[in-house]
């Protein structure tokens, strides 16, 4: 890591991070918790009980307006228009080209929408909402809240404590909770594969709720390390890593989030470019890759052919701690994209072989009723 | 024998004409959990300096420096499997290989004991 301290900001769970011995990193222009204990057991732990995460960092906004979803819908190739009060759906922001300037959670309460975007994106994402809402829509962010997200098998029964009605959440569902007596807006879904949620509460609230959750016995504070092996294990895109301004949403394996309406209707940037893509096909595409050996292959290793010909690039790889082993994801020529393609990843000089395989790497256990 | 420290936080001990190297403590606290150990074979010739063995974390790959010249005698084939003995037992059982001692000049330059407790003790 080589931002500078100075001048990063704190969450709302600053002082409690540290008197829980979590190792602070800077990360998105925060000081934020990397570890506790130590990324396996974190990890291993979010599996198997709960865990809870401070992702404060990330930006929380409100689009309000006569037709907010039709508004966003210039900005998105996501379906808003048919969202149904209190459902979230993944999206993302494109650019003219069809990269994705970030991806992002969009929920439908009542009359507006709840966004949350990536702590690295925030402020530009803010700034090209607000300039490219029509008139008579407008976007109010919210920097005065936190966000928890509460992840894993006992999550459920941890929440409900607290708040009896979010055992009965679907995934991808969102209501407006009071957990103990702290108005939360509780989003059934999060970035582990495993079933939880993610809390928005107001930010002088922020610990009180924290130290609740933490409470229960099978919780335990996780910190980012562990966020990202179990977002790499569940298949999920980081972005600025996995998905940036230059890959598309199709290029990306993303195509799910976007409608039959929206594919033939476009109305958003990029859509020429994203619309040819889904008729003729990427010419690359982000695949799950499975390293023989036991060596991780980290980002910007060089994919090869069988016969060491450039084919892609790795863009999250490591050690799959549930899956007990190594593990990556990354983008290749989409004609080497099937599973079950062999290829060499280029680590110090050797050609590793690994083989093209489809992702999740460990099983989603998402709540569907 | 007598151990040696280097600022890059490995240590070696001298035993006749022969070092075993690996990492502090400290340095393994700073890693986190090892994941995955690639060890140098016997017979590797490296200078002071080179990329001798690479520890990984679940998080990141870190580079294992040859702290003196000489020639890779043997990895420690235990890390294979058990890549975590670095955490349980950096300064003992996680040695990471051995190597000749081509000029004993080198180590002289390098820590000792105290003088590296001191080294940590001011970087944090």
């Amino acid at each position: 890591m080589s931002e500078k301290t100075e001048n990063l900001k704190q969450t709302p769970l600053d002082a409690l991070h540290r008197e829980l011995g979590a190792k602070m990193v800077p990360f998105a222009g925060y000081h934020m918790p990397v570890q506790y204990t130590g990324i396996l057991a974190e990890h291993t732990h979010t599996r198997e009980q709960a865990g809870l995460f401070d992702v404060s960092h990330m930006g929380q906004a409100a689009i309000r307006g006569k037709h907010p979803a039709t508004a966003l819908e210039n900005l998105v190739p996501g379906d808003l228009r048919s969202l149904d009060d209190g459902y979230t759906r993944y999206t993302m922001l494109t650019n003219d080209q069809g990269g994705i300037l970030d991806d992002l959670m969009v929920t439908r309460r009542g009359d507006h929408l709840f966004i949350i975007v990536n702590a690295g994106c925030k402020d530009a994402d803010f700034a090209h909402i607000a300039a490219n809402l029509p008139p008579g829509n407008e976007l109010e962010i919210m920097p005065d809240r936190a966000l928890l997200a509460l992840q894993g098998p006992k999550a459920a029964a941890v929440l409900s404590r607290y708040a009896s009605a979010a055992r009965h959440m679907m995934f991808m569902t969102s209501e407006s909770l009071h957990i103990g007596d702290i108005p939360c807006i509780v989003s059934r879904s999060g970035y582990t594969g495993e079933d939880g949620y993610e809390i928005s509460v107001p930010a002088e609230q922020a610990e009180q709720l924290a130290r609740m959750l933490l409470d229960g016995e099978e919780v335990r504070p996780i910190g980012l390390g562990a966020r990202d092996s179990l977002r790499l294990e569940a298949g999920l895109c980081l972005y600025g890593s996995d998905i940036d301004t230059t890959t598309t949403p199709i290029e990306a394996g993303l195509i799910w989030s976007i409608s039959k309406r929206r594919r033939s209707e476009g109305g958003f940037p990029g859509a020429a470019i994203i619309q040819g893509q889904i008729e003729n096909g990427p010419a690359r595409k982000r695949v799950g890759i499975v390293p023989e050996g036991k060596a991780p292959a980290r980002a910007h290793t060089e994919i090869t052919d069988k016969d060491g010909n450039g084919i892609g690039e790795i863009t999250s790889g490591g050690f799959g701690p549930t899956v007990g082993g190594p593990i990556a994801m990354g983008y290749v020529a989409t004609d080497f994209a099937k599973a079950g393609t062999a290829v060499n990843l280029m680590v110090r000089g050797k050609a590793n072989p690994a083989v093209v395989t489809k992702m999740p790497f460990a099983e989603h256990h998402y709540f569907k009723g | 024998m007598s151990t040696k420290y280097t600022k890059e936080h490995e240590w070696i001990v001298v035993d006749g004409d022969i070092a075993t190297v690996g990492i502090t403590n400290y340095a393994q606290e700073q890693l986190g959990d090892v994941v995955f150990v690639e060890v140098p074979d016997a017979g590797k010739q490296l200078s002071q300096g080179d990329e001798a063995a690479v520890v990984e974390s679940v998080k990141a790959a870190s580079e294992i420096y040859a702290p003196i010249t000489g020639e890779v005698t043997a990895g420690n084939p235990a890390l294979e499997d058990a890549p975590a003995t670095i955490n349980s037992d950096a300064e003992s059982a996680g040695w990471i290989f051995k190597m000749t001692i081509s000029d004993a000049s080198e180590l002289d330059d390098m820590m000792d004991a105290a003088d590296y407790k001191t080294h940590v003790a001011g970087l944090e």
